[in-house]
């Protein structure tokens, strides 16, 4: 059963259209990110589901109510905010149980349900502090546990990681995989971070320009983009996306004046119109160096070397264009000069010209 | 200090230091006089130390009724001038900062100087013509409502100013939590400001509490007048002032200010800027 639906939810701000023609339905106790470059329509899109902004068009369904003109506080939402927003003037326990104060709980029931909440996320002996008193990680606890000490049909998150130092976002993603594992909360979360999204997400809403990229699980939004946007957006480094011409009749890929690279098994090449550019896309996990030349490999001259540790990334340029490749070692071989790409037939992606997968 | 002085150096430090004290004495002769004066039985105009010290002076002050009665006429004048004030530019303020109004900056502007600029002096008569039409000349409310207008531009000017210091997510975070608008605005809003808020509140109430002119063309009855016209009953009919009269009650005038001040400061600290001190 779908908790939020959208149908159709558009927003512009002046003539700047935020976003387009949005689609999505949230399933119960799914996480669900959305995930895009700033700028993309995915914070305006979680704000019109908070009420917040209200949209041009279009439906929101939240449980079985249409909430599309409600007030924010009449749609059975909880949201966490970028910047926390925790009010500077009332300690961790007003703050935490102040939607607790508005619903006319009493003062007692509330204290015993902000205890509760405050022992789980572990913040009980920061109760009398007042918000400036308090880390960026704590802040960001006590922002949590404001969000779920009341039943909400869907908690929002609104980039809640990004204030917070390398270090503190990764202990506070995996605090916040663990609570919503425990709480089971449908939840809708906006983030610029691909590894974020990755790690928490049930699936992926990849968003640019204000529409909707692709909509799919982790893996799928990995192993499979449908676009040349999601291609370049996922991963790191992303897919190398080498543009080609087809030459149906000898069943070859053309890269610049020399190379070739036959069909093969290459999904979607067999439908192939002569004479088309196209993109090729492969993940840089899926090629093999070779020091000598061989058949459909590609030529490429070494131009860089990044070692991260675990990992090394080496760039070569392959007929004018860049090709990065990634070796699973901490210490690379030495490479010639002259070297030859083999792309793994079963990796390789097609893009038509309007950058969508050909299958 | 440990860098070491060339005398020409020396000779400029000691000339400026001469100056500061030349012209922070200027300033403080006045004040000695308030100090010393009001506790002299026979203070003349110039700062001496009391022979004998005394409070007949304020005996004599205190036993004129229409004096005494001044005090708490400002007392009540000021205090409204400062709720209606403070009150009002509160939501004035808010309502400017977060309406997204055309031209805003345009209109807090046009206030300001219409109401720093032109009034005062010169629409006293259409002040009065006013007051006097809707019937409350020589009436608390008349005096009440125009000093209070006439802060409310200072006082909306400087609030914005808090309230665009307010992360608008402390709004929505409240409204999202379930509360209704005049809950934000009770919770949220308002605790937030509160440091604004104490600010134009104080500078409506010196402002009223000084006020001489516009008390002076608006009412007639002494019942109703504050002290800064009462002050009057210790002058002459040729405006010469009762010198040891004026002393002690200049001392009666001033302290419900000075108080004032000093509670805020206290209790609070002052500030004139906005943002969220976290």
């Amino acid at each position: 059963m779908a908790v939020l639906n959208l149908q159709n939810v558009s927003k512009s701000f002046g003539t700047v259209r935020a976003v387009q023609a949005v689609d999505l339905a949230v399933k119960d106790s799914e996480f669900i990110s959305l995930l895009g470059p700033s700028g993309c329509g995915k914070t305006t899109t979680l704000r019109m589901v908070a009420g917040l902004e209200i949209s041009d068009n279009g439906t929101i369904i939240i449980g079985d109510k249409d909430v599309t003109s409600l007030p924010p506080g009449d749609r059975d939402i909880a949201m966490v905010f970028q910047d926390y927003a925790l009010y500077p003037h009332m300690n961790v326990m007003d703050n935490v149980g102040y939607p607790l104060k508005v619903r006319g709980v009493q003062r007692s029931e509330l204290q015993k349900r902000v205890r509760e909440v405050a022992a789980r996320l572990q913040i009980e002996t920061l109760l009398e502090r007042r918000p400036g008193q308090l880390s960026g990680g704590q802040q960001q606890r006590v922002a949590l546990a404001r969000a779920v000490v009341y039943p909400a049909k869907i908690t929002l998150y609104d980039e809640p990681l990004s204030n917070l130092d390398a270090q503190l976002r990764n202990e506070a993603r995996i605090f916040l995989k663990h609570l919503q594992q425990e709480v089971g909360a449908t939840s809708l979360y906006v983030t610029h971070d691909q590894a974020e999204a990755m790690a928490l997400s049930d699936r992926i809403v990849v968003m640019n320009q204000g529409k909707v990229m692709q909509i799919g699980t982790p893996m799928e939004i990995y192993r499979t983009p449908t676009n040349t946007f999601v291609a370049s957006f996922i991963g790191n480094p992303p897919m190398n996306l080498l543009k080609c011409k087809v030459d149906a009749a000898a069943g070859v890929f053309r890269f610049g004046d020399a190379a070739t690279m036959p069909f093969g098994s290459i999904r979607g090449a067999n439908i192939l119109n002569d004479k088309r550019e196209i993109t090729l896309g492969i993940r840089p996990e899926h090629i093999t160096l070779h020091t000598e030349a061989g058949d459909g490999w590609l030529p490429a001259r070494l131009y860089m070397v990044q070692k991260l540790g675990s990992e090394t990334l080496t760039v070569f340029h392959a007929q004018d264009q860049l090709v990065t490749v990634r070796l699973y070692t901490d210490e690379p071989p030495p490479l010639p000069e002259n070297i030859w790409l083999e792309l793994q037939p079963k990796h390789i992606f097609l893009y038509d010209e309007n950058g969508n997968l050909i299958s | 200090m440990n860098r070491r002085l060339t005398p020409k150096q020396r000779l400029s430090q000691g000339v400026i230091s001469i100056l500061a004290i030349a012209i922070g004495l200027f300033f403080v002769l006045p004040l000695l006089w308030y100090v010393f004066a009001p506790f002299n039985p026979t203070p003349s105009l110039g700062v001496e130390l009391p022979a004998t010290w005394s409070l007949a002076n304020f005996v004599k002050v205190m036993s004129n009724s229409v004096a005494m009665r001044g005090l708490p006429n400002s007392l009540l004048i000021s205090g409204s001038v400062m709720v209606l004030a403070a009150g009002f530019s509160t939501l004035a303020a808010y309502g400017l900062s977060r309406g997204n109004l055309p031209g805003r900056n345009m209109i807090t502007y046009v206030l300001i100087l219409f109401s720093s600029v032109v009034t005062g002096t010169a629409s006293m008569v259409p002040i009065f013509v006013l007051i006097y039409n809707l019937g409350m000349y020589d009436t608390y409310q008349g005096i009440i409502l125009t000093m209070a207008g006439g802060a409310l531009p200072t006082s909306i000017f400087i609030l914005s100013d808090f309230v665009d210091g307010i992360p608008r997510s402390y709004e929505e975070a409240a409204l999202v939590s379930g509360a209704r608008p005049y809950q934000v605005f009770r919770d949220i809003v308002v605790p937030t400001l509160r440091p604004g808020i104490l600010v134009t509140g104080i500078l409506a109430f010196v402002g009223a509490w000084g006020s001489f002119l516009l008390p002076l063309i608006l009412l007639r009855n002494p019942n109703y007048q504050p002290a800064s016209i009462t002050i009057y009953q210790f002058y002459g009919q040729e405006g010469n002032p009762n010198i040891p009269a004026v002393a002690a009650y200049a001392v009666l005038y001033t302290l419900p200010v000075l108080l004032l001040y000093l509670l805020i400061n206290w209790r609070y600290g002052f500030r004139f800027y906005g943002g969220i001190k976290q």
